[in-house]
């Protein structure tokens, strides 16, 4: 995974709460066997339908989205953060996410900031009055800040600490392998037999 | 100290627990399917990585499968992830029930059916209804990819511990009101993200009297709450329906298994983080009228005013008019299926309604069952019969128009009165526009051309 430490990008705006992750990534694109190659299918069918906000010129090429609560409920496809990553985001902000979207997110290299709704809000204004403004969101530091705009977020330690270093975490749980090996020795044989 | 019963099973499943960190919990059973899977194996490969555990490992094909005309039927793409997954259980020494065996079907549907699913289990598996498991009083939640490949790699997963919440339903069900309509109900009562963070389980004398069917249908619909687990306590009903399963503990071994099973239930004084109560009396037939399992009404009501820029949303995309009468909106398609509602018991209640009707000549209605095995069932029972000469597509087993991946799916502005779990815009086709409903509710739509009160119907 690739190390996250701080970005600066160009804000999204998609004033819209409870987005789910069909609208995220319709199912017809779910049946790639690869990582990648999701991005052109990014909110697919609200693109279709014409002039939706992140095609707007302004915001092209935009790493940070900004959105409404419970944004990534739905279903468990991790082709949803993948399908942003490869559209070039690297940070959604919201107040809140889907639970599965957010572990997913976390381990795909793509950074779930949660702020709460006044502050939301308010970004969601300012790159609707100021399409193209830039944002930072330092990981490091716990920090998202822009031309009139400072806050302070927080995640997960463990998280962080695996976004920050490119950590895999298979490689770091295969560091307990004497902690699974006692387990499985107490554990009855395999229930599957 | 008195703990819940999430709490045992999660306390049992602690494989290292450093400090600061996530625990790391051991996966007693992960379930695999076609469309979550290929880029965990690919990543496996990648790192020169194996399946630890593939005698704790069982994969079916659900997502993509073809309903009618069998696998030449897939597209391209679609055969291409079956080929897929069929390569890399062989690599794995994986067991497969993949197209046309005899125990093939929705992977929510035969995990309880074969006997896999157990209490104090921790299962996993990537899709997010995995909740359904949780019935029987396991542990049991969706993952994704990256989390699928840590525990082939690992058969362990990395979790901060969830906090409990107690959703009690007390009370007799109203005639005609099913498991289906305690779930919405629910939902509609906590919010679709009202349980986010939590694991939910259900207790209660409601709860208690469902069958192990409905009691899987309860737990299904728990992510639509934004809760990533669901569970109830096991008891004689869960017992009974395990009893002589392919995979139940043996005979020798069952009396052990079932005072295991017994202690699991949360002990009385255990504190939950929150605590949730339904009246069961003032359950209704429910039928969602926008886009989020959570904007639902009683059959009784109307399409109500929007209260937000949300609710407008919804309307427009449903088309819907405040004001209308639930009952005067007409639909075009009836799907009977899905890991919520297509088991044997589904079915049988759909027929019961269907009986001695027709569907509405403007209607196109297909029951599609849970599993291969649910399929043989009702057949044995003539169901299939009844059903195609009332004049519904009797189809081959898999999640179907449920997320329409196979070629089941809505043309642009059809509406539907759907078992499914999720009315999301496009999750049933591009356009398409869906009722969540329970089994006889969708089924006396199908024959009354709109939407209808079941308990006023024939």
């Amino acid at each position: 995974m690739e190390p996250f430490t701080r970005i600066t990008g160009i804000l999204a705006p998609l004033d819209r709460v409870n987005v789910d992750t069909d609208q995220i990534i319709p199912k017809q694109f779910l049946k790639r066997i690869e990582r990648t190659g999701f991005g052109p299918f990014l909110f697919y069918d609200w693109r279709r339908n014409g002039d939706f906000i992140l095609d707007r010129p302004a915001y092209r090429g935009a790493s940070v989205l900004v959105t409404g609560a419970n944004f990534g409920c739905g279903s468990s496809r991790e082709h949803a953060p993948w399908s942003l990553l490869d559209a070039g985001f690297r940070v959604v902000i919201a107040p809140s996410f889907g639970e599965i979207f957010k572990s997913n997110s976390f381990r795909c290299g793509l950074l779930p900031a949660e702020l709460p709704e006044p502050a939301v809000r308010e970004l969601i204004t300012l790159s609707l009055q100021e399409p193209g403004m830039e944002i930072t969101v330092d990981l490091a530091a716990e920090r998202i800040s822009a031309s009139g705009f400072e806050a302070g977020f927080a995640v997960d330690p463990f998280f962080r600490e695996c976004l920050l270093n490119g950590w895999d975490e298979i490689a770091l749980t295969l560091r307990h392998e004497a902690d699974i090996a006692r387990f499985e020795a107490k554990r009855s044989a395999s229930r599957l037999s | 100290m008195a703990r819940t019963m999430a709490a045992k099973i999660w306390d049992d499943h602690v494989v290292a627990a450093g400090e600061g960190e996530p625990d790391l919990l051991y996966v007693d059973l992960h379930l695999v399917h076609e469309v979550t899977s290929p880029q965990a194996f690919e990543g496996l490969r990648l790192s020169k990585r194996r399946v630890r555990r593939p005698d704790l490992t069982l994969a079916t094909m659900d997502h993509d499968v073809p309903t009618i005309g069998g696998r030449a039927a897939a597209d391209e793409v679609a055969e291409r992830q079956m080929s897929a997954l069929e390569e890399n259980c062989r690599r794995e020494g994986i067991r497969l029930y993949g197209m046309g065996n005899a125990r093939q079907g929705i992977v929510h549907v035969i995990g309880p059916e074969l006997g896999l699913t157990q209490p104090g289990m921790l299962i996993v598996c990537g899709d997010s209804h995995t909740s359904t498991n949780g019935a029987f009083g396991a542990l049991a939640f969706g993952v994704g990819t990256s989390e699928l490949e840590h525990v082939l790699a690992t058969q362990c997963l990395r979790q901060r511990r969830p906090k409990s919440m107690a959703v009690t339903v007390e009370g007799a069900l109203p005639l005609g009101v099913t498991a289906k309509d305690v779930a919405l109900g629910i939902i509609a009562s906590i919010g679709v993200e009202g349980g986010r963070g939590h694991v939910l389980e259900y207790r209660g004398a409601t709860i208690r009297g469902l069958s192990m069917e409905g009691r899987l249908t309860v737990c299904n619909m728990t992510i639509e709450g934004g809760g990533r687990a669901g569970m109830i306590a096991p008891d004689d009903a869960t017992f009974a329906y395990l009893k002589g399963r392919e995979y139940a503990p043996a005979d020798d071994h069952w009396d052990a298994a079932v005072e295991r099973w017994r202690a699991l239930a949360t002990d009385p004084g255990a504190i939950f983080d929150r605590e949730v109560s339904i009246d069961a009396a003032r359950l209704e037939p429910y039928v969602t009228w926008g886009t989020n399992p959570g904007q639902s009404v009683p059959v009784t009501g109307s399409v109500p005013a929007p209260s937000t820029e949300t609710d407008e949303r919804a309307l427009r995309y449903m088309a819907l008019e405040p004001g209308t009468a639930i009952e005067a909106i007409t639909i075009d398609r009836v799907f009977i299926g899905s890991c919520t509602n297509a088991r044997l018991e589904d079915l049988r209640v759909a027929a019961s309604v269907v009986r001695g009707h027709r569907v509405h000549p403007k209607v196109r209605a297909m029951v599609v069952p849970g599993s291969a095995s649910v399929k043989r069932q009702a057949e044995a029972e003539g169901l299939d019969a009844l059903f195609r000469e009332a004049g519904f597509e009797w189809r081959d087993a898999g999640c179907s128009m449920c997320l329409g991946m196979n070629p089941d799916i809505l043309g642009p502005g059809e509406r539907c009165a759907s078992t499914s779990n999720r009315n999301f815009e496009g999750r049933q086709g591009r356009g398409g526009r869906t009722h969540l409903v329970s089994p006889p509710m969708a089924a006396a739509a199908a024959i009354a051309g709109h939407l209808v009160d079941v308990r006023e119907f024939n």
